[in-house]
């Protein structure tokens, strides 16, 4: 059988989940052994090539990009993974939820105490900028997930696991403190 | 404001343990409990504001802003639906040009939903400023309105009375009793003093073994032994109290409603004989604020026992001393259950304790207390008058007497009826003119929803365990969308939010359940609500939690063709819509709501 390939996307996350998997440290060599990268942050390819066998994203979805490379990922990948607490539940991003979109952008752009100059009062709308959402969305709200890894970030012995698992089709055994962190 | 409110507070003895009387009065006085209010509460009462926020918050019926001149609150329970509440709302709306959840510009008149008030058996009913409005069509609603306003006060809108003590001078209400059987017990005949009289002239642990004897298991719904919990508190030492579970707020049942218009004399007296063989000098009676209508006419009763010295002390001369007080609630039906019950009558959230210790070690005040329903302390006079043997010879071998049943719904005779243990719900449904029936419901939302392939199961702690609560839903129902996600709203809007798995599944399965009614759900959305009703029952704290998936759970497993017909065969479907998701932020940002995909 030929190497599975995998792509990965950040959303509406932080990067922080991505830094986890690279915190595979030297196992990372046996990565390359085992998959083959498609479009990814990490290997920097931008779009798809190919069709792939596992696509795994980090954060939920805050604007209408997200939504369409999420998309993008559900047609293009045959197995979809959500990875971390963003993707899974919208994270912090999503603390947002209970605030008026108005109220979010007008703080951002307007009124925060860290805007600087904005005299003409002008809020971003121009016809290339992804628009944002009423509110962040979970990433299994919109497509079909298979898998969830939870943490924040997961731990990277979990991804490692999870993606050798599908890999090599052997059997994912998770001891407890990969997973709960009470 | 400042002078009124520090006499309030003075009183209630300037005690914080006091503090659900204190809010009530303010929130009568003024309409609302400000920010304002909160902060001389708390000052004069020497807590935190967040202390006095705490418990306001916590109750439906305390405001931030005032609530208009007259103040109504709609019953938006499954009865009340059924009898058509929709037509009333829409009138109200109508006349008033205002929506529910709002106040009319010149604070004439606010409308709100409340959950049910005890009144399932002459729906569509409202509470407007604590008066009871019932049996509510367009008609009234116009008339009432118009009454509005004239200024009229609302007692003065109305001129005919219910019947019993509903008609006595200090209830003048328009609720009827709707009494349709009496049995030997709790609604048969009664003499005041009479149960008293004999208690006292046995020992405590004499009536504690002859309640033990008559296996009396407590009416609220639990069906914990009486005797048995009586015995575990007369074991505790010090200062005990007892407590009647008054708060009636299981939609679907009014029976103590009618117990506490027609019997109240005999539930103080039952709670006299609890406080007798437990060895407590003091009770506690929380009524729900939705009987407010009750007040004057209780507190009559009150002072009238201790005028024959039934209460207070030096009991019939024996040297007995108890006396009782009533404690109101202010709407939130977590408060029926018996640890959150507690909590309130000492001014805090209605919010459960965790057990143990069990109110019988430690309750009121932290101290050992005995709380039963209002209609187990009826019963335990009758029982200590008649003997325990009398009363097993009525009922089931494991379920000993009469159980009153609350009856509404489809069916053309709702009201009470004093039952004895044992009947079925076929012959049930014949007792009150339903015919036609698609389910029951047992024992209220957090029951079970019965089909008639089970008609023939029992009423009794053994088979079909029921507080009273029995909705008849009839053929024509959408049992999903008018029951089942009636129940699962109510749950939402009442759990108290302690518990994770309560505060977000009763939410997540209401949102589930609206899916399949809007003919959005998947196959897969079933098992998930099953899967996910379990966890909140096993991992919830109280009773609520652990109960609150039945309607789902309860309807999946027994009219599961219901929801097949309802739910695609797909393996996953979104609710995500672009267009609604951008719109919003489109306009804020002003630009055109134009997705190119
Ligand atoms: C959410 C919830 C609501 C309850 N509501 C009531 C109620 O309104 N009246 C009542 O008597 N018991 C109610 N109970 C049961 C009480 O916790 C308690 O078991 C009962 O008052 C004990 O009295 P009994 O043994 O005489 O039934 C409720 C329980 C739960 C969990
Ligand atoms: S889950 Fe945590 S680490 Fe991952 S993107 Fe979100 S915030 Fe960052
Ligand atoms: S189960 Fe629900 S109502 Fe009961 S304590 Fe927990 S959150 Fe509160």
């Amino acid at each position: 059988m030929s190497k599975p390939i995998i792509a990965t996307a950040s959303l509406a996350g932080c990067f922080g989940c991505h830094m986890s998997i690279l915190d595979i440290d030297d196992r990372i060599l046996q990565l390359i052994e085992l998959v083959e990268f498609n479009k990814s942050p990490i290997d920097d390819i931008k779009t798809f090539t190919k069709q792939c066998d596992i696509g795994i994203i980090e954060g939920g979805c805050c604007n209408s990009e997200n939504v369409h490379v999420l998309k993008d990922f559900r047609k293009n990948c045959k197995i979809l993974i959500s990875l971390g607490e963003c993707a899974i539940m919208g994270g912090l991003p999503a603390m947002r939820n209970g605030i008026p979109v108005k109220e979010c952008i007008e703080e951002a752009y307007l009124d925060g105490p860290t805007v600087g100059e904005n005299k003409e009062r002008i809020l971003p709308n121009d016809e290339e900028l992804p628009i944002i959402l009423d509110k962040v969305y979970p990433l299994h709200e919109i497509v079909k997930i298979d898998y969830y890894l939870p943490g924040c970030p997961p731990r990277a012995d979990l991804i490692w696991k999870a993606v050798v698992a599908l890999a090599t089709g052997d059997e994912l055994n998770i001891p407890y403190e990969l997973v709960k962190f009470d | 404001m400042k002078e009124k409110i520090i006499s309030i507070i003075e009183s209630y003895g300037r005690t914080s343990g006091r503090l659900m009387d204190i809010l009530l009065s303010v929130q009568a006085e003024f309409r609302c409990v400000s920010e304002e209010a909160v902060s001389l509460i708390a000052s004069e009462l020497g807590v935190s504001e967040a202390d006095v926020n705490q418990t306001k918050t916590f109750y439906h019926f305390f405001t931030t802003k005032p609530v208009g001149k007259y103040a109504v609150y709609m019953n938006n329970s499954v009865t009340s639906v059924m009898k058509g509440m929709y037509d009333v709302v829409d009138e109200f709306e109508k006349q008033a040009g205002i929506k529910f959840g709002q106040t009319t510009p010149d604070g004439l008149l606010s409308l709100n939903y409340t959950a049910c008030i005890g009144m399932s058996d002459q729906e569509p009913a409202a509470l407007i400023n604590n008066v009871v409005f019932t049996e509510l069509t367009r008609d009234k609603v116009r008339k009432i309105y118009s009454d509005m306003r004239d200024g009229k006060p609302v007692e003065a809108m109305f001129n005919e009375f219910g019947d019993g003590n509903n008609a006595n001078q200090l209830v003048k209400t328009m609720v009827k009793n709707n009494i349709r059987r009496r049995g030997n017990v709790t609604l048969g005949e009664y003499e005041v003093g009479k149960g008293l009289t004999k208690a006292l002239s046995m020992s405590s642990q004499e009536v504690i073994d002859e309640i033990k004897n008559s296996n009396l298991r407590g009416r609220g719904g639990a069906g914990f032994p009486t005797g048995l919990k009586w015995q575990f508190c007369s074991k505790e030492t010090g200062d005990k109290y007892v407590m009647c579970n008054a708060d009636e707020g299981e939609p679907g049942t009014f029976k103590d409603r009618v117990l506490l218009t027609e019997r109240a004399h005999m539930i103080f007296e039952g709670m006299a004989v609890a406080g007798y063989a437990i060895g407590a000098k003091e009770g506690v009676l929380y009524l729900r604020h939705e009987y407010k209508y009750l007040k004057a006419f209780m507190e009559s009763v009150l002072a009238e026992l201790r005028n024959k010295n039934i209460l207070g002390n030096n009991i019939l001369g024996k040297g007995f001393n108890f006396d009782i007080r009533v404690q109101f609630g202010a709407g939130a039906y977590v408060c029926g259950e018996e640890s959150a019950l507690i909590e309130s009558s000492e001014g805090k959230r209605g919010e459960p304790r965790n057990r143990p210790p069990f109110p019988v070690q430690r309750g009121y005040n932290a101290k050992p207390t005995v709380i039963n329903n209002v209609e187990t302390f009826c019963s335990v006079v009758k029982i200590i008058e008649n003997g325990s043997a009398w009363y097993r010879g009525m009922g089931t071998e494991e379920s000993a007497g009469t159980k009153l049943l609350s009856i509404s719904g489809d069916c053309k005779m709702p009201g009470v009826y004093e039952i004895e243990w044992g009947m079925t719900i076929a012959d049930m449904l014949q007792m009150v003119g339903a015919e036609d029936v698609q389910a029951v419901q047992v024992a209220g939302p957090s029951g079970i929803c019965l089909p008639p392939s089970q008609f023939n199961r029992k009423i009794a702690i053994e088979d079909l365990p029921t507080g009273g609560s029995m909705i008849v839903i009839g053929a024509n129902r959408d049992l999903i969308k008018d029951v089942v996600l009636n129940f699962m709203e109510f749950f939402e809007d009442e759990s108290c939010g302690s518990c994770v798995t309560c505060r977000s599944f009763n939410m997540i399965l209401r949102k589930q359940v609206k899916k399949v009614v809007d003919g959005r759900g998947i196959k897969s959305d079933l098992d998930n609500m099953l899967a996910w009703g379990e966890i909140m029952r096993k991992t919830s704290r109280c009773g609520l939690g652990q109960t609150a998936s039945n309607p789902v759970s309860t309807t999946i497993k027994n009219f599961l063709d219901l929801y097949n017909a309802r739910v695609k065969d797909a393996e996953y479907q979104s609710d995500f819509d672009m267009h609604k998701a951008i719109e919003e932020s489109c306009e804020v940002v002003g630009r055109p709501a134009n997705i190119h995909e």
